[in-house]
């Protein structure tokens, strides 16, 4: 058979995860790292990143509508896919997902964004006309109380909402890694360092993606970019990537040190079939250049432009590397046998329902969802009709 | 009667309750078969398969087995000296038409391993799938509720013995049921009847009478993976340390 090295059961043949299952958590993970963002300023105080906080929500948003389409593109029966909120069973991790998707979708991030941008509704919806003035009037749910009073209790009622969000992004991407982490049946997945490496990867790579965006954006508008802004998100980004490095190394030592019955097999699939994806891709590219880059930035003085281009540069890399990494855990945990004495290879299709066309469309997706959330509320403080949010 | 907010909420939960009865996994009854009277497995005597390819074919017959996916299958393996962790392994179309002459004089031993799904008691597919088309009947066989399966895969990352793949017309998981509508008609399944040497026998593992017990009781029997912990109701004889 071609593509088989060794051997392999014969149903391992094929992989029955494909490109699709790698987008989902890249996506949730984008989502989770942007919400996190948002929180630094809502939460932490971190006065310096606030004008990201906006488009971090919505970029959060964006993807999150887009999180479950990989899913359900890749499910044999879409159409049943509603079982799982009906009759979800209860030991499987898989179950979860319908049950946490809602929650942070309604409960965490729609709350927070509604709550956040309540009064600019509220105003938009007087000042407007035509289908414009009929949508903010939808999107105010009837409330156009916009007293001082009530918009303190938004306030406490939004630092609440993020506060409950902030463990709702761990729990969301963090489950995403349980699924993996959990299946004692895959020696490359089966890890209790998975869920916590998932997190933290998915918070850099959601960091960069709004770091770039704020970037572009501001770029676009012919603003001025807010450099202790992205300086103060560039931080973040490094200190964050370094645990998440940390950690990716403590599992590889830890698995390299302990030998198992499986270590032959992996340490022949990342010397050859992962190697560029893993070694050269997700490691010395996506992460080991970008933390020396970040590193030498905050250590050495650098004018305002080069800082800004190795950001770029950086947060590029960072979100190649963390797509490689879900690419190496999806694809790798499925290239080799469960009988360790053989491996397979991953043939993608073009333009099945599987295929790269879809996945294509579906990392697309998201932007093209966000130029609307932008269009319709957007997080720039002169565009916002109240003066006190203007400053 | 006056349908109240307080009725609704109590409803609701009840309906949901039904709602799962109806659509949850039933297996095919049959009659003068009760299903707590019986704990089914199978026993595989290694030193009895000649690598025929009748099980596997009897099987494809028998299930409809797509081409290219397995229900059971048979694996050619070869050990030499004391290399336990490395034997060469080959299972051509998954020994449906039996397998290349071995040479005269062989280096090392040549021997058969049927496969099939071991029908777990902690079976780690059904611990996983999220909507419960996986499940374990009372008489201990896994089967799937092809009707209810959204064909997410998961279950097919979860089996450790590589025994699911998604059926490639129906788009959901299949495996074998051990034969589940013949067996609760007092039948066998369709791999046993067709072996030649008796290689493969169904077990009922709570029939005091089946001779399944006095085999296990006498002889050396693994079951594959045990550092799985799933509860394989799959008992090998005479399996040499290769065989993974």
């Amino acid at each position: 058979m071609t593509g088989v090295e060794g051997y392999m059961y014969p149903n391992e043949i094929r992989l029955y995860w494909s490109i699709l299952i790698v987008l989902y958590p890249y996506i949730t993970g984008l989502v989770a790292g942007a919400f996190i963002l948002a929180s630094l300023e809502r939460i932490f105080r971190v006065e310096a990143v606030k004008p990201t906080y906006r488009l971090a929500m919505l970029t959060a948003l964006a993807f999150l509508i887009v999180a479950p389409l990989p899913l359900l593109f890749h499910l044999g029966h879409p159409e049943r896919c509603y079982e799982m909120y009906f009759t979800p069973h209860d030991t499987s991790a898989m179950a979860m997902f319908g049950y946490i998707y809602l929650w942070y979708l309604m409960a965490v991030l729609l709350f927070e964004i509604w709550l956040d941008y309540r009064r600019e509704i509220v105003l938009w919806s007087q000042q407007t006309t035509g289908i414009k003035r009929l949508i903010y009037r939808i999107l105010t749910l009837g409330s156009s109380n916009i007293s001082e009073g009530s918009l303190r209790v938004d306030e406490k009622a939004g630092w609440i909402v993020t506060l409950v969000g902030i463990p709702s992004a761990v729990l969301l991407h963090g489950y995403v890694g349980f699924i993996f982490g959990s299946l004692k049946a895959n020696p490359w997945w089966s890890s209790p360092l998975m869920p916590v490496v998932f997190i933290f990867s998915a918070m850099v790579s959601g960091i960069a993606a709004v770091m770039l965006l704020y970037m572009a954006l501001t770029k676009m508008r012919g603003q001025k970019i807010d450099m202790l802004c992205l300086d103060t998100v560039a931080k973040y980004m490094f200190y964050i990537f370094v645990i998440d490095f940390t950690l990716e190394m403590l599992d590889l030592v830890h698995r390299i040190y302990l030998a198992d019955e499986s270590f032959r097999t992996l340490d022949f699939l990342v010397h050859t079939k992962l190697y560029f994806s893993q070694i050269v891709l997700q490691i010395w590219l996506g992460t080991v250049l970008p933390l020396v880059l970040l590193f030498l930035v905050q250590i050495v003085k650098m004018p305002e432009i080069a800082r800004k281009r190795i950001y770029a540069f950086c947060g590029a890399l960072i979100l190649i590397s963390v797509f490689a990494m879900r690419w190496n855990v999806v694809i790798g945990g499925q290239l080799f046998s469960k009988s360790f004495l053989g491996y397979t290879t991953y043939k993608m299709a073009l333009a099945t329902h599987e295929g790269l066309l879809v996945a294509i469309g579906l990392i697309l997706l998201p932007l093209f969802f966000l130029w609307v959330l932008l269009k319709l509320l957007p997080p720039w403080p002169e565009k916002s009709a109240h003066p006190a949010l203007a400053d | 009667m006056n349908i109240t907010r307080r009725h609704v909420l109590l409803l609701l939960p009840a309906a949901a309750v039904a709602w799962k009865s109806v659509l949850a996994g039933t297996p095919e009854s049959a009659p003068n078969y009760t299903m707590t009277d019986h704990w089914w497995g199978m026993l595989i005597d290694v030193s009895k398969c000649i690598g025929c390819g009748n099980c596997v074919r009897a099987c494809q017959a028998e299930n409809d087995v797509p081409d290219g996916f397995f229900r059971t299958w048979v694996e050619e393996y070869h050990r030499t000296d004391w290399h336990l962790d490395r034997p060469q392994v080959i299972s051509p179309d998954g020994g449906k038409e039996g397998f290349p002459p071995v040479s005269e004089d062989p280096d090392g031993i040549y021997f058969f391993v049927p496969k099939l799904c071991n029908h777990c008691a902690d079976s780690p597919c059904t611990q996983v799938c999220p909507v419960g088309a996986t499940f374990i009947t009372p008489d201990g066989v896994v089967l799937i509720d092809q009707k209810y399966c959204m064909g997410c895969g998961y279950c097919v990352q979860a089996c450790p013995y590589g025994c699911r793949y998604i059926h490639p017309t129906k788009h959901v998981a299949d495996k074998c049921t051990l034969c589940y509508h013949r067996i609760t008609k007092g039948l066998t399944t369709a791999c046993c009847e067709a072996c030649p040497t008796g290689a493969r026998q169904l077990a009922d593992l709570k029939n005091p009478k089946d001779p399944i017990h006095e085999f296990l009781r006498t002889h050396t029997v693994h079951i594959l993976k045990p550092d799985m912990a799933t509860g394989a109701k799959v008992f090998y004889n005479d399996l040499d340390g290769s065989v993974r």
